[in-house]
């Protein structure tokens, strides 16, 4: 258990170091986060009355969709440097290379998501900040993040890899963007923890669901 | 990985195939004519209300193939043989077939009963969430490099996907009741039926039953074909 622990950090710090040192994908997700809501101001043009009821939508609109573009790149990078085969041929658990990666994806959009509150306060006079709101984003993350790394392995193998991922994924998390809007909205009107609870456990037993089926069938995704 | 099946023969049907048809075909005709001529039309929705005998038969037994692909992607996944993989891959597509018709014959019958084409109800949501994961599905095995990866990451998307529906489902019914819709009008549920009518429905999920299992023979039989002539024109370069 240790050394798969081990394994699994090893990969993880070796993820956010290359990321800190090159920031490449998390401003460039970051950016792409910005210009979504930024589209959206001019799309919906939402009243101050309105902002309220679509905001919710905004934001995780804007979080799905960096999420998407931030964790196709997961494995990208590995295959481009053909350091995937090596990254396979390590004596590791393949379990530990999905949790690693998925440790990574999931940092990745909870930097965005962070970076983003206050960008939403100032274009759209939103504020979300709020403990329940937190407890939403890390368990929507979660779940994001475990079907994101899932897919995005099988996608990055594929020959149509941006088109494969978004099609696999947004069906699939329908029920966390469900639960991630809703819980949002019901925060947003005044609600707190026993408002939301039910949505933060529907997102409970996604993320525990997934969690334990996709290190299952990560194995059968890296396979030659 | 194809191991023993490399020099199989043809697959034959025998006369099982032939035998299933004409079954069918006799079942499709007393089905129509219990859909048309027997069955009497219903007080309230009318002529219309003849649609639920193709559509729910439809959703069904499209629901039934998607668990099929369910089975057999683990299947396939634990045993890794071939056959596993066409079982789970024809039923997928014949699922899709299915569950399209029920989304359709739903519509058409919604449009004068509801006053609108579509609800976002739990139902509605859920099978059309399972009708996109079954595109992707299908599409990831035209995306992959070869056969093998094809099959196991269509088998992966097969298990996740199944294991989605009754979350969808949940996930759905929560969001309605904070989204209630005004436009359900009477007939939101069918209530009970009357006799005749259930034996109609009852026929006619038989009659679509035997359609599906004619089609999935059928294009097991052609893919197990198609496979094998594949790795003849790999062995000859």
């Amino acid at each position: 258990m240790s050394t798969y622990l081990r394994a699994a950090m090893a990969i993880y710090w070796k993820d956010v170091t290359v990321e800190a040192r090159t920031k490449e994908t998390v401003f460039g997700v970051l950016v792409f986060a910005l210009i979504v809501t930024f589209i959206f101001k001019f799309t919906f043009d939402p009243a101050p009355r309105v902002v309220a009821l679509i905001g919710p939508g905004i934001a995780w609109v804007a979080y799905i969709f960096a999420g998407i573009v931030g964790m196709g790149r997961t494995f990208v990078l590995e295959r481009d440097r053909g350091t995937l085969e090596a990254l396979l041929l390590a004596p590791v658990p393949r379990e530990a290379i999905y949790l690693g990666k998925l440790a990574g994806a999931f940092t990745l959009m909870i930097v965005v998501e962070a970076a983003m509150l206050p960008v939403f306060v100032v274009l759209h006079d939103l504020s979300f900040l709020s403990l329940p709101f937190a407890a939403t984003a890390v368990l929507a993350t979660v779940g994001l993040a475990a079907v994101g790394t899932l897919f995005s392995a099988i996608a990055v193998q594929t020959r149509a890899r941006e088109l494969l991922l978004p099609l696999l994924f947004l069906p699939v998390t329908l029920p966390v963007i469900i639960a991630a809007v809703s819980s949002t909205s019901l925060l947003l009107e005044g609600g707190g923890w026993r408002e939301v609870g039910e949505w933060l456990r529907l997102m409970l037993a996604f993320d525990i669901a997934f969690l334990v089926l996709s290190s299952w069938a990560f194995e059968s995704v890296l396979e030659e | 990985m194809a191991t023993a099946e490399t020099t199989r023969a043809p697959a034959k049907m025998g006369l099982v195939q032939p035998a299933l048809l004409l079954v069918g075909a006799a079942f499709l005709l007393a089905d129509l004519y219990l859909i048309f001529a027997y069955v009497p039309t219903e007080r309230v929705m009318g002529i219309v209300q003849r649609l639920f005998y193709f559509h729910v038969p439809t959703v069904w037994v499209g629901f039934l193939a998607f668990f099929i692909v369910f089975v057999s992607s683990i299947a396939y996944l634990v045993k890794r043989t071939d056959v596993w993989d066409r079982r789970a891959y024809v039923a997928g597509e014949v699922g899709m077939l299915f569950l399209t018709v029920a989304m359709v014959t739903g519509a058409i019958w919604a449009k004068p009963v509801w006053g609108t084409w579509w609800v976002w109800d739990a139902k509605l949501t859920t099978t059309f969430v399972l009708w996109l994961i079954y595109i992707g599905y299908l599409m990831v095995r035209a995306y992959a490099p070869d056969r093998q990866r094809g099959a196991r990451w269509a088998a992966i998307v097969g298990i996740v996907g199944f294991v989605d529906v009754p979350i969808v489902y949940y996930a759905a019914e929560l969001w309605r009741s904070l989204h209630p819709e005004l436009v359900t009008g009477p007939f939101a549920e069918t209530g009970s039926l009357e006799s005749s009518m259930r034996a109609t429905l009852y026929f006619s999920t038989l009659t679509f039953m035997l359609l599906f299992v004619y089609l999935f023979r059928e294009r097991t039989a052609q893919r197990a074909n198609e496979q094998a002539l594949d790795e003849l024109r790999a062995r000859l370069g």
